[in-house]
């Protein structure tokens, strides 16, 4: 835990990470199906992330998109297929990982002590935590709020009070539920920016969206997801100038798909 | 009407002469009263939890259970608590029969379903709000209690308080344990009784009101530290 | 893990001070007997008059459970008390020979009364003979409280019912009401609703809730109220204090116990007559 100390590194574009410990990457998904309750959601995924770049999860409502990203979190077990990080299972791989969901769950106690909150469920010492917590608060720009408690914060600062708290332990990979769903532009702007700033510093992003222009504004890499299937999983420049996938080129025109 | 006022006026007599029967009474109800919730908050508090998080067989009947044995008849409760502690019953032996002690046991069984009851409701709410990320950041499942336990902590402050009420209150299971014996084990609800018996019935409402108003100045009390903790901290 | 420590430790530390600073309070080092005696001696005032005497002459604090006779009895039964004092002679002698007590001693008498509404529906004012009385009450359909508790008065009242050859519990419900409470409770009841009832003379004195009731009849034979005093058998409890508590029926049955009784006064007038001739 003392190389996260180190490595807590505030803004600074293009710092990259040097992995001392082992990568958690690739991301594999083979054959992956969802049915809770024997209800088929998610089909015959097949999905293979590997480089540190800035993943959009595309696609309408109801496409799946957040049931896959919770899969790939292990908050829900696939009913047929394998999800590996690296060989490691889902859950096992987990707290290297953050997560952010679509509505901020905040507890009831002050800003800060819900990042310190975090610290202490992965173990991390009461000496050590101070100095983490005011790092990450700094981070996304809350500092001024420290004392206040979380839930009295307009939506868009607990929105960036989430994410820094996913990350204070400097996780691999940050993944987000929508982030921005539910925030004013200018709010989810202020969070467009924070998840730049973390990608900078090396955390590798896999993020959900319905929102075409915020995919366009952020994404890398974009998978296309609709009635449950993987149709398309390109460059986000190719994507967007030339979709392969006929659904995936009407979502992109903004034509209302089923 | 006349009693009524001959109430007010006893009432607020006793108090402002601060009558050392009235000081020793009141002192002994809050006392036992206070002990017993503190108890029945140690018990209810982690068995409510854990009712609402784990799934075994039979816990919709243990919560039906639960819920009504809010209500338990505090008469009944009084009696099985003096036929385990009687010399004749299997408790006998510690010599606890008509002692504060015994009361004590006799209210915390009364309030501790109240606070199980009150938790398990709460816990369950928060889990459902909080499992998922809970379990994203690798909570344990002691933190994970411990964690949902304090942020519903102004809900459960108010089933304490419920506790306490239904504690202060109680006059049959007390009376049956206890024995109703000057200076040992005479409280605020069994000298309102006695007065009551003895047909002094003004004194006995004049009581009755020092009862309530200690009631509400504990509730105020707790209500107030409470607004002030989540200005303070959300 | 390390929290659940913290907790593992602290929880019982706390709870543990708690009890030991609000119990330390009650603790039990006093020299004390436990008395297992009636509603109705108590609520007369007698024993708050009577026993400071004792214990400042001896130092032995007593308590007094106060309960309906029968439930006394079974208190005193089940060893959960160390004396019985009670006022059915025919249940104390019973409760001696089933070897429960050591043996009864006759320590005061009193007397019962018949009160009632001061319109006094059924006649019965100034008559001799309780029993006949109570047939008259009977007989007009008058309200009657009773006991109907298992107490040394409920149980005197069913033997004047039953010298007077009437069975009042099939009226039960009508004009014969059972509350099933002690003296007191019971006045209440007879008060509030202005009916008949029988009761101690020293409780009635006491009683603050006369409202329109009366005593009607006195002075009868049948009305005699004698109470006795009964040490718990050591050899059934080995644990009752009988030391002490043959120390307290000495003292009770003794002068200055009897003196005591003979001194005790409810509004000018004596409410108990201790069985010891004094000048």
């Amino acid at each position: 835990m003392a190389e996260s100390l180190a490595r807590t590194i505030p803004a600074s574009a293009g710092a990259k990470r040097a992995s001392t410990v082992a990568p958690l990457l690739p991301l594999v998904l083979d054959r992956v199906c969802y049915a809770p309750h024997g209800k088929p959601v998610l089909h015959g995924i097949n999905l293979e992330l590997t480089h540190g770049l800035r993943t959009v999860i595309l696609g309408p409502n109801g496409a799946g998109k957040s049931l896959l990203l919770r899969l790939c979190h292990g908050l829900i077990e696939p009913t047929k297929g394998r999800i590996s990080w690296a060989g490691k299972s889902a859950a096992a791989a987990a707290h290297r990982q953050g997560m952010v969901f679509q509505r901020p769950v905040l507890l009831r106690r002050k800003v800060a002590d819900n990042i310190a909150h975090v610290l202490a469920a992965k173990g991390i010492r009461r000496k050590h935590r101070d100095a983490l917590v005011r790092a990450s608060l700094e981070q996304a720009g809350l500092t001024h709020l420290a004392d206040r408690p979380a839930r009295t914060l307009s939506g868009g600062e607990q929105q960036r009070l989430t994410i820094a708290r996913a990350c204070v332990c400097d996780p691999d990979v940050l993944l987000l539920d929508e982030p921005s769903a539910s925030l004013d532009p200018a709010a989810a702007r202020a969070v467009e920016e924070l998840v730049v700033r973390i990608h900078a510093s090396g955390t590798r992003i896999i993020m959900t969206t319905h929102d075409i222009a915020q995919a366009r504004r952020l994404a890398e890499e974009v998978i296309f997801l609709h009635h449950g299937r993987l149709l398309e999983h390109s460059p986000a420049e190719e994507f967007f100038r030339a979709p392969r996938d006929p659904a995936a080129a009407r979502f992109i025109r903004g034509e209302l798909i089923d | 009407m006349a009693d009524f006022q001959t109430a007010l006026l006893t009432a607020i007599e006793l108090v402002i002469r601060l009558d050392p029967d009235l000081v020793e009474i009141v002192w002994l109800s809050l006392k036992i009263s206070i002990l017993a919730v503190m108890l029945a908050a140690l018990i209810g508090l982690p068995l409510g939890a854990a009712i609402a998080l784990w799934r075994f067989p039979g816990r919709r009947v243990l919560i039906i259970l639960l819920n009504a044995a809010m209500g338990l008849p505090p008469v009944v409760v009084g009696l099985v608590v003096y036929l385990l502690l009687s010399r004749a019953g299997p408790l006998g032996p510690l010599g606890l029969l008509f002692t504060p002690t015994a009361m004590v046991i006799a209210q915390c069984i009364l309030v501790t379903p109240i606070i199980a009851a009150l938790t398990r409701q709460t816990v369950t709410d928060l889990h459902e709000e909080y499992d998922e990320y809970l379990r994203s950041i690798g909570c344990g499942a002691f933190r994970s209690i411990t964690t949902l336990l304090w942020d519903g902590r102004f809900r459960l402050l108010t089933a304490v308080l419920a506790g306490f009420g239904r504690a202060i209150a109680e006059v049959g299971a007390v009376l049956i344990v206890g024995g109703n014996i000057q200076h040992v084990t005479r409280v605020m609800t069994t000298t309102i009784a006695l007065e009551t018996s003895k047909g002094n019935l003004a004194l006995a409402l004049g009581l009755g009101l020092v009862l309530i108003t200690l009631a509400v100045a504990v509730n105020a009390t707790a209500t107030a530290m409470s607004d002030t903790a989540r200005r303070h901290h959300g | 893990m390390r929290t659940l420590m913290s907790y593992l430790i602290t929880m019982p530390a706390v709870l543990a001070g708690v009890v030991l600073g609000m119990t330390t309070s009650w603790a039990d080092d006093d020299r004390f007997i436990t008395v297992a005696s009636t509603t109705s001696t108590e609520n007369s005032g007698l024993f708050a008059d009577i026993l400071p005497r004792f214990t400042a002459d001896t130092g032995i604090e007593v308590r007094v459970i106060a309960l309906g006779t029968g439930q006394a009895i079974r208190v005193a039964r089940n060893g959960d008390a160390d004396v019985l004092l009670v006022h059915h002679t025919e249940s104390e002698e019973q409760f001696v020979a089933d070897g429960f007590g050591v043996e009864r001693y006759s320590v005061m008498h009193n007397d019962f009364v018949i009160v009632g509404p001061s319109s006094d529906p059924a006649q019965i004012s100034e008559m001799a003979n309780a029993s006949i009385a109570l047939a008259r009450i009977a007989e007009h359909k008058a309200a009657f409280a009773s006991r109907g508790d298992d107490s040394g008065t409920h149980k005197k009242e069913l033997s004047l019912w039953q010298t007077a050859k009437v069975d009042p519990a099939e009226a039960s419900g009508t004009w014969y009401r059972e509350t099933g409470s002690g003296m007191g409770a019971t006045l209440n009841a007879a008060s509030g609703m202005n009916a008949y009832a029988l009761t101690d003379r020293a409780t009635w004195i006491r009683f603050g809730n006369k409202g329109d009731l009366v005593i009607h009849v006195q002075g009868d034979k049948r009305l005699f109220n004698p109470y006795g005093v009964i040490l718990v058998n050591p050899a059934k409890h080995p644990h009752v204090k009988s030391d002490d508590g043959r120390r307290f029926i000495d003292w009770l049955v003794g002068e200055p116990g009897q003196r005591a009784i003979a001194r005790y006064r409810i509004e000018g007038q004596p409410a108990f007559f201790p069985t010891m001739i004094l000048d």
